[in-house]
């Protein structure tokens, strides 16, 4: 018989446990008898439920993942933020001006950033947290919109932010903004939106309703995912 | 000549005109103003907590950036204050330069010059060179050079010009061919951010510089710096409205006289949106004539 499978000893809130080595934090959880409600949602990456900071020995820096993505490792110090308590304004996206004075005016903390930069070291995605915030004090909304882009909202930036600042609801605002008033609406969309109405879809949906299972499955797997050009 | 540009928060926003002639200016100088490609505010006021070091996290790291070049170019007052004194405590004050540094992870010993575009006018084109260049000299428009606080002071750090009788806005408003209006308060405080707090008080700051200049015959003056030129203009708009004060003098930061005199596209000036309209006074100069039209 293979050797056994390698184990790795991870700390979750102080308490060891063992676990068998490459296992994401999240299985290793599961694993270890955790049972997740909360703090875990698309287990792809994608939805920002399951942010986590985490140490490693002989390392003071304050190290970061999503639990669905990052691998556990031997000796990791972890603990699951999946909630931070935020600030959120309330507001009719149609009625504001794309401005500096909308961002300072809903989210008036932003003007208290000092620059540390903690919150660029603690984005599990990379995104320059810091400068978009910069770019927010001076109204280049475009600029937020496009620098914050791939925010999960987990909001590990926000629990580290010394000037208190909920940077993803600053962000989400900007890129609201910017698709509302400032980018130029797609005529594609609208010409495809009227198509839909008009029907174009219903035969193809009405065979579907019909069609066997047999027939469902071999649509599904024939299917075409992604155009090679549009 | 390149010279690496941190503009400001400010002059991006409520003060483009500023930021757009000047540059516009320094083109037709052959001087290229690179903004920083990232920047964030400098922190807007410079720091005098001795026990803290948070304040010069971000103008430190602005000041880093620029350090191939060695300069670093910069027009608001308040922006050139914190950048200047902040490099002053990097480069003189070993423990804190080795705090901050080690926090923004950068290898930075405070060799980065921070110029304002009036010393680069003094120091690198020349004043006497500056007049050859000026193509719309500002014959009879009688001008008053206002300083407030922050370019000049505290005199030892800045090094900027005497903080009691400046006389560099003197020097450049004369290369443009104005006639330069001496009065005795072009050092004073506008009341500052104190606008904010006690806006009363501020007002009356304001008010006072303004009614000498005018006294004195000045027809426009000049500034540095977006909360002066915020103060003073908006001072006129509100004392008017609740006092017997009348005086009406436009507020023009300096570059924007200099960019006129260089003969530059009137687009860059943004002249519109000042509480004392300055079109109707600088129609001789300007291009577009029909501006000039437009109520007061």
């Amino acid at each position: 018989m293979a050797a056994e499978h390698a184990m790795v000893r991870f700390y979750l809130m102080g308490k060891p446990h063992d676990v068998p080595k490459g296992l994401t934090i999240q299985k290793a959880m599961e694993y270890a008898g955790f049972r997740l409600l909360r703090g875990c949602g698309c287990r792809g990456g994608f939805c920002g439920a399951c942010g986590t900071v985490y140490r490693t020995p002989g390392d003071y820096r304050l190290k970061v993942g999503l639990a669905c993505q990052t691998v556990v490792e031997d000796q990791m110090f972890l603990a699951l933020i999946p909630f931070y308590p935020a600030v959120k304004s309330t507001y009719r996206v149609e009625d504001l001006p794309p401005t500096s004075d909308t961002l300072i005016s809903l989210y008036p903390e932003i003007l208290r950033c000092v620059g540390c930069n903690s919150c660029r070291k603690v984005c599990p995605q990379e995104i320059e947290v810091m400068r978009y915030i910069a770019a927010a004090q001076r109204g280049d909304i475009a600029k937020v919109a496009d620098l914050s882009f791939d925010c999960l909202m987990c909001g590990l930036c926000a629990s580290r932010c010394p000037a208190e600042i909920v940077q993803y609801n600053v962000a989400i605002l900007a890129r609201r903004l910017y698709a509302c008033h400032v980018a130029l609406p797609a005529a594609h969309l609208a010409a495809r939106v009227e198509e839909i109405g008009r029907g174009v879809c219903e035969a193809d949906l009405d065979a579907m309703v019909a069609a066997h299972e047999a027939e469902l499955r071999r649509l599904y797997a024939a299917r075409e995912i992604e155009p090679e050009e549009l | 000549m390149r010279i690496p540009y941190f503009p400001g928060c400010t002059l991006h926003s409520k003060a483009q005109g500023f930021d757009a002639s000047a540059r516009a200016a320094a083109r037709a100088l052959g001087i290229e103003m690179e903004e920083l490609p990232e920047w964030t505010c400098c922190g807007a006021t410079f720091s005098m907590s001795a026990d803290s070091v948070m304040g010069l996290v971000a103008p430190t790291r602005i000041l880093a950036s620029a350090k191939e070049a060695g300069k670093l170019l910069t027009l608001c007052s308040f922006c050139y204050n914190t950048l200047k004194r902040t490099n002053r405590v990097i480069a003189t004050d070993a423990e804190r330069r080795r705090k901050v540094t080690t926090f923004i992870e950068e290898d930075y010993q405070g060799t980065v010059q921070t110029v304002h575009l009036l010393e680069v006018l003094r120091d690198d084109i020349g004043f006497d060179a500056l007049a050859k260049r000026v193509t719309k000299p500002l014959r009879g428009l009688k001008v008053a050079p206002y300083y407030g606080c922050l370019l000049l002071r505290p005199a030892e750090e800045m090094g900027f010009d005497d903080p009691e009788r400046p006389t560099i806005l003197e020097r450049f408003l004369a290369s443009l061919g104005c006639e330069v209006v001496d009065f005795p308060h072009k050092t004073e405080c506008c009341g500052s951010f104190v606008a904010v707090s006690s806006p009363d008080a501020a007002r009356e700051c304001s008010a006072r510089i303004l009614e000498v200049a005018a006294k004195q015959g000045a027809e426009m003056v000049v500034v540095s710096c977006p909360l002066c030129q915020y103060n003073l203009d908006q001072a006129q708009r509100e004392v008017r409205a609740s006092s017997t004060r009348q005086t009406r003098v436009p507020v023009l930061y300096f570059s924007q006289l200099l960019a006129i005199a260089l003969g530059c596209d009137d687009a860059c000036l943004h002249l519109d949106g000042h509480a004392v309209d300055p079109r109707p006074r600088l129609s001789t100069w300007l291009e577009q004539k029909s501006q000039a039209t437009v109520p007061a």
